[in-house]
């Protein structure tokens, strides 16, 4: 590798390291917003002012902002999140750990069980233009498109727990405890309510590429030589269409994130959802601070690699932005 | 020659017959209805049964509206737009109409609790466990929703658009600057964005719109940025100046006019997004508080295993949201579709 091939992701590795310390100047600044004083909230009222003062310094507060926040990043850099300000007051990067795999599984499934529907939904409506099923399909895409994660939760939770009794409503089993089964079975209602958002715009963006990819003369050609419709999708027409749905992985990253968030909740699982909702309920803000950044790290790394990995996918990409 | 070159076949006759359309929309309003209010049948039949009547009615609407104003009638952008009409109209007349208590608990002691809806009579889309009436909540749900996502995409396109036309007006290290903050920005999930800062603010409507109107700001940047930078050098701005226009005056009277349509599409499908992540917010139970109603904070009321006993509880401020997030889409869709602004992530 030359110095000229490295010095793209170079560039783009010291961005990030930019954009991930103003993100984290944000985060921090959270505390600076909080309404009142936390040494009150988390005594409560009425105690000697001396009480108030002690728990200020073991706090830190009584520093200046810019020496609390060149702590806290300190802390981060090594790994230490700070400890939650609300009883009992565990260590955040413990409960962070604890919460991501959680987090990682619902969202992966659920990408997987978007992608696994989107493809073939997407061949058939292309391979069939305008005829009743793409326009059916068509239909229910752009209606699951406005139907909020959390109530798309709720709906199925109705049809398929409480009236047909397929799945179990909670109690998450955890991937290490052996019981792969029982944990994919607690975990699949959650994901396919992440899967359904994902599942409409992938297979609308996916079957706008599809129709402009049929109409190629080689697909024309690998028809006229009789070649099984199937095979013509799989092999010659998908590779070429999937670009605008690599693309859209990257973009939808941040709605995934949310939808995770929300139905985490939905369905109490203890992941970062339930973990930062009932933190920001609390008004715990260290507890929020180390997940909102865990999330945003992870959340901005993953970005740049898919940034990244065009240059690799289409090589027309890679001279464009230097 | 390619597959397009070949004549497609042609479809149903036009005018479609009146009778085959009149009778399809009346079929399938009828199961739809039927579907909505049975109370026979377990909820994944009724479900399907309103599906299906609703797939019927919107064909025979489609096939009524092409023999009302010829082919090409959209009628989901019609039944979209009216929807809208009516929900505004609904939202400003609110006050006045014959509507039950939406939320003084006090009122309602005696008023039946969970009452079904039964479309008629005082309470239409029936009750609470508070027996406070879904139909007015639902409504004033939707004036705090609206009022919301509106002033927040409205102070959004003002900042984000001005922010960027200036970015891309004059480049080199304003750019750069505006490119960090806004990279800076978009370093946090919007839905994340929004729970950290109801973390510290107090959920009141404005603090609730301001921070939707912070998650709006990046995708106005980057659109307002990106058509100021083609239009910057096209012959006209160089006409202007070279006749000496000062910069402001290039800015207000030669860009502005054509930045202004693509950020105003992009504002009306960012207004479905915000009304979504509005009520995601009140749903988390960390948007605007009860007693003022919002649907996300009315969907929430059926948590636990109340919507098991009661499903309107969740389905009734669920069909406003959906109806209102669905009608925004078309509407954008449409929008979009005219003056073809790229898409923009959120």
């Amino acid at each position: 590798m030359s110095f000229a091939a490295l010095r793209r992701p170079a560039l783009k590795v010291l961005e990030l390291v930019g954009v991930l310390l103003i993100a984290s100047i944000g985060v921090f600044s959270l505390v600076v917003l909080l309404p009142g004083d936390p040494a009150v909230d988390i005594l409560g009222g009425g105690r000697l002012p001396a009480e108030y003062a002690e728990l200020r310094t073991e706090l830190g507060l009584d520093q200046s902002l810019v020496t609390r926040y060149l702590d806290w990043l300190g802390g981060v850099l090594t790994g230490d999140l700070g400890q939650s300000v609300v009883p009992p007051q565990s260590d955040v990067t413990d409960r962070v750990m604890s919460a991501l795999p959680v987090s990682f599984e619902t969202a992966a499934l659920g990408l997987l069980i978007a992608l696994l529907i989107a493809v073939p939904l997407a061949m058939w409506s292309a391979y069939r233009e305008n005829s009743a099923a793409d326009r059916i399909i068509g239909a229910g895409t752009f209606g699951v498109l406005s139907v909020p994660g959390f109530l798309a939760g709720l709906l199925l939770i109705m049809l398929l727990v409480n009236s047909a009794g397929l799945f179990p409503r909670s109690e998450w089993i955890r991937l290490g405890d052996g019981d792969l089964l029982g944990n994919l079975h607690h975990a699949f209602l959650p994901a396919l309510t992440v899967a359904l958002a994902e599942l409409a715009m992938f297979t609308r963006v996916l079957r706008g590429d599809l129709i402009v990819t049929l109409r190629e003369d080689y697909i024309l050609a690998a028809r006229a030589k009789g070649m099984n419709p199937l095979r013509i999708l799989f092999t010659d027409a998908l590779r070429p269409s999937s670009f605008s749905l690599v693309t859209l992985l990257g973009l939808s990253l941040g709605r995934l994130i949310g939808s995770t968030v929300v139905v985490e909740y939905l369905f109490g699982l203890p992941g970062m959802g339930t973990l930062v909702v009932n933190a920001a309920g609390q008004g715990d803000y260290p507890m929020v601070q180390g997940a909102v950044l865990t999330i945003a790290v992870i959340y901005v790394v993953i970005n740049a690699g898919i940034d990244l990995s065009y240059g690799y996918l289409d090589p027309r990409t890679r001279r464009v932005h230097i | 020659m390619s597959i397009s070159d070949i004549a497609p076949r042609t479809r149903a006759a036009f005018p479609p017959p009146l009778l085959t359309a009149l009778t399809l929309t009346a079929v399938g309003l009828v199961l739809l209805g039927f579907g909505a209010t049975t109370a026979q049948l377990v909820t994944p039949v009724k479900a399907a049964i309103a599906l299906l009547g609703l797939g019927t009615a919107f064909a025979g609407a489609s096939r009524l509206g092409r023999i009302w104003s010829g082919p090409g009638f959209d009628v989901v952008f019609w039944f979209g737009a009216g929807w809208l009409v009516l929900l505004g109209l609904a939202i400003l007349f609110a006050p006045w109409l014959p509507l039950g208590e939406d939320r003084d608990v006090a009122s309602t002691v005696l008023e039946p609790a969970f009452a079904t809806p039964t479309f008629t009579g005082a309470n239409p889309l029936g009750t609470n466990g508070f027996g406070l009436d879904l139909l007015a909540r639902s409504l004033y749900g939707a004036r705090s929703s609206l009022v919301i996502s509106l002033s927040a995409v409205a102070v959004g396109t003002v900042l984000g658009g001005a922010i960027g036309m200036v970015a891309g007006y004059f480049r080199k290290s304003v750019d750069r600057a505006v490119g960090i903050a806004t990279n800076s920005l978009l370093a946090v999930p919007p839905l994340i964005l929004l729970i950290a800062l109801a973390t510290v603010l107090e959920p009141h409507l404005r603090n609730v719109a301001l921070s939707l109107a912070l998650l709006t700001i990046p995708g106005m940047v980057r659109l307002a940025r990106a058509t100021t930078m083609a239009y910057a050098n096209r012959e006209f701005v160089v006409a202007a100046r070279a006749m000496g226009a000062t910069r402001t005056r290039i800015m207000l009277r030669e860009l502005l006019p054509n930045v202004l349509l693509p950020l105003l599409s992009l504002a009306v499908v960012m207004i479905s997004v915000l009304i979504v992540a509005e009520a995601s917010l009140s749903f988390l139970g960390l948007g605007i508080q009860p007693p003022e109603p919002t649907w996300g904070n009315m969907i929430a009321e059926g948590e636990g295993r109340v919507f098991e006993d009661h499903p309107h509880i969740v389905l009734v401020p669920g069909a406003f949201l959906f109806l209102t997030v669905f009608a925004f889409n078309i509407v954008g869709e449409k929008a979009r579709g005219r003056w073809d602004s790229r898409s923009v992530k959120l």
